[in-house]
């Protein structure tokens, strides 16, 4: 049955089905409906909620009730985000899983409260101190929110990593129609790490503390190896239009949605643009930009932010094609016709250059 | 012939990397004593710090999670909410608790959690080599405050137990030391009665220990331990700062709820 709800109030829905029984979380817009949801959720279903003095306690309760066992999440906006990198640096460091939403907001410093994607590199990068990353997925609708949520949750545990789901005022708050019918609860996992009493078994400890240089080399390597396996099995994204564009979008997010809104007018008028959607953020699909560069010469990156994602692009092609950019920063939302106006000057000019597809 | 002392089966039979005449060891070997005599090694789970103690889980043969610095009643609060039948505390120093988790700690009472917190204060910060912490007394010579603290460029010491004693939510709050053998013995039962509360769900209890650091207070031991009662006592009297029954709501719907154990008590 469809409902219509905000893109935060079903976030929550979507985390309590998850089986997410401990939600700790400090007031910030664009994300408050989150923190609302939980507080009356967390009431009739039995799990925590506490409105944190802080977004550093609040990470902590989750570091907290992580190691119990318990499926823990917290959620902020951009600058709360980076009072959060600490706790999730240890999080990563102690190999606890999390979920962390961040309903990003223009900035730096205070900013505005309106959408941006000016946190890619914040996510993307660890974050926090340290050698570490967490996997970042980007939905990019209410619906998609529903699906990305169970997967964060299990990528969490299966991983013992912490995860992030980064989506931006617009996402947090927009009211679509949500159905839930076929989210599934993801499988709990055989945790052998928890703390809960040392009851029939050795005392445990976690800690991150490696005074010995040579196993704190090993526990990065370990890490390291960890992270190498997400990128071989964890990376998602989405095509629309590839399998004749002379160029290809790529977008993430919210601003996906206003490419494809794009596109759709290019293609009235015989542009033949695609567009590849990452869907995780962190691992990036560089293998599927390459292997669209064996094809297509022309990529054309559009972010709400001075540019921050289209380095991984240019990281992922090698050289392999023109990179062309387009951002909107400082919370400002484009409608898909000015996109389609500057993707189609940046066609015809390409075009125009003699640069066609390869084959 | 009686036992009169036995070194608890839960300290592991490890070195402590403490310096000579710290007092973190005492407290250490308390912690276990109380925990073994009440029989809550099996739902103990202990939140360790940043700082001189944060090596404590390789002495505890009890469940330890390492906390970020200043974290500890956050990390706490999280465990014990979700696992309201198990008993938590955190090991805190004066700089990890007065500085920089002040907001956390003072929170924690404030909701009145049902967790319990050391409280170590030796009035510096030990582990970074002696400089100024939040306790540290007025013209006392730390490697920040080289002329003594001055209270009008550094403030004046904080008193944890006093501030949190305004808080409805902080039920025990109980101030001792462990520089002699009669207080030594008190600081254990301040402990025991800490986890007591806990078990029969009455919210926040914090035992704050004065302890000597000897090593950055540039003393001998002995008189590191007469010190404390000369001077610290002065700032920081020890006693009972708070004891209530339970804050302005029944402790039955205390966060956290009453925790099971068998509760024997220890005195």
């Amino acid at each position: 049955m469809k409902r219509l709800m905000s893109g935060n109030a079903a976030l929550g829905e979507a985390a309590v089905l998850s089986g997410c029984t401990c939600y700790f979380g400090y007031p910030i817009t664009p994300q408050n409906e989150l923190t609302e949801y939980m507080a009356r959720r967390m009431a009739t279903s039995g799990g925590v909620f506490i409105q944190s003095e802080s977004e550093i306690a609040a990470i902590n309760m989750v570091l907290g009730a992580s190691v119990t066992g318990a499926r823990a999440m917290t959620s902020s906006s951009s600058p709360g985000i980076s009072l959060k990198q600490e706790g999730i640096s240890y999080l990563a460091a102690d190999e606890l899983p999390a979920v962390i939403v961040n309903m990003a907001r223009g900035g730096p410093g205070m900013g505005n409260i309106s959408p941006a994607q000016s946190d890619y590199f914040q996510a993307t990068r660890g974050g926090g101190h340290g050698d570490y990353k967490t996997i970042v997925l980007a939905p990019g609708s209410v619906q998609e929110l529903t699906e990305i949520v169970p997967l964060a949750f299990d990528l969490a545990d299966k991983y013992r990593n912490p995860v992030i789901i980064l989506g931006d005022g617009m996402l947090g708050q927009m009211m679509e129609p949500v159905d839930f019918d076929n989210l599934q609860r993801p499988p709990d996992y055989e945790k052998d790490y928890t703390l809960t009493g040392a009851k029939e078994r050795p005392a445990r400890k976690i800690h991150s503390l490696i005074f010995d240089t040579k196993l704190q080399e090993e526990h990065n390597w370990k890490l390291f190896r960890k992270f190498r396996l997400m990128e071989q099995n964890e990376v998602r994204y989405e095509t629309y239009l590839t399998d004749d564009a002379e160029m290809i979008v790529i977008a993430y997010g919210f601003g996906a949605r206003i490419a494809k809104g794009a596109i759709k007018r290019l293609r009235q008028e015989n542009l033949k643009v695609g567009m590849i959607r990452p869907v995780t953020l962190w691992p990036f699909p560089a293998k599927a930009l390459r292997d669209m560069a064996k094809t297509v010469n022309d990529f054309f990156v559009f972010e709400m932010s001075t540019g921050q994602m289209v380095e991984d692009v240019k990281l992922s092609l090698e050289g392999r094609g023109h990179v062309h950019f387009y951002g909107r920063p400082g919370g400002v939302v484009p409608m898909p016709i000015e996109l389609s106006r500057i993707i189609a000057r940046h066609y015809i000019q390409a075009q125009a250059g003699g640069r066609r597809r390869k084959r | 012939m009686k036992t009169v002392y036995k070194r608890p089966k839960l300290l592991k039979e490890a070195h402590f990397h403490y310096c000579p005449g710290c007092g973190h060891g005492i407290v250490n070997r308390l912690l276990m004593e109380v925990i073994e005599e009440m029989d809550l090694q099996e739902s103990a789970i202990c939140v360790a710090p940043a700082g001189c103690g944060m090596l404590l889980y390789n002495y505890f043969e009890i469940d330890v999670l390492e906390s970020a610095h200043g974290r500890g009643a956050a990390v706490a609060t999280g465990i014990k909410r979700a696992r309201p039948q198990s008993l938590v505390f955190s090991y805190q120093g004066d700089g990890d608790l007065a500085a920089i988790g002040t907001a956390e700690g003072f929170h924690a009472a404030n909701r009145g959690e049902n967790i319990s917190v050391i409280f170590v204060n030796n009035g510096v910060y030990g582990m970074t080599g002696g400089q100024m912490a939040p306790t540290t007394l007025l013209d006392q010579v730390t490697t920040t405050t080289p002329e003594g603290r001055d209270p009008v460029l550094a403030g004046h010491p904080v008193r944890i137990c006093e501030v949190f004693s305004k808080l409805d939510g902080a039920t025990y709050l109980e101030r001792v030391a462990v520089n002699k053998p009669a207080a030594v013995k008190k600081t254990k039962k301040a402990i025991a009665k800490a986890f007591q509360r806990q078990l029969d769900g009455l919210g926040f209890s914090l035992v704050e220990i004065l302890a000597p650091c000897p090593t950055n207070w540039k003393m001998g031991s002995i008189e590191s331990c007469q010190w404390i009662d000369e001077v610290m006592c002065k700032e920081f009297p020890l006693g009972v700062v708070k004891e209530v029954r339970g804050g302005d709501r029944p402790r039955a719907e205390a966060p956290g709820g009453a925790a099971t154990g068998k509760g024997a008590s220890c005195s």
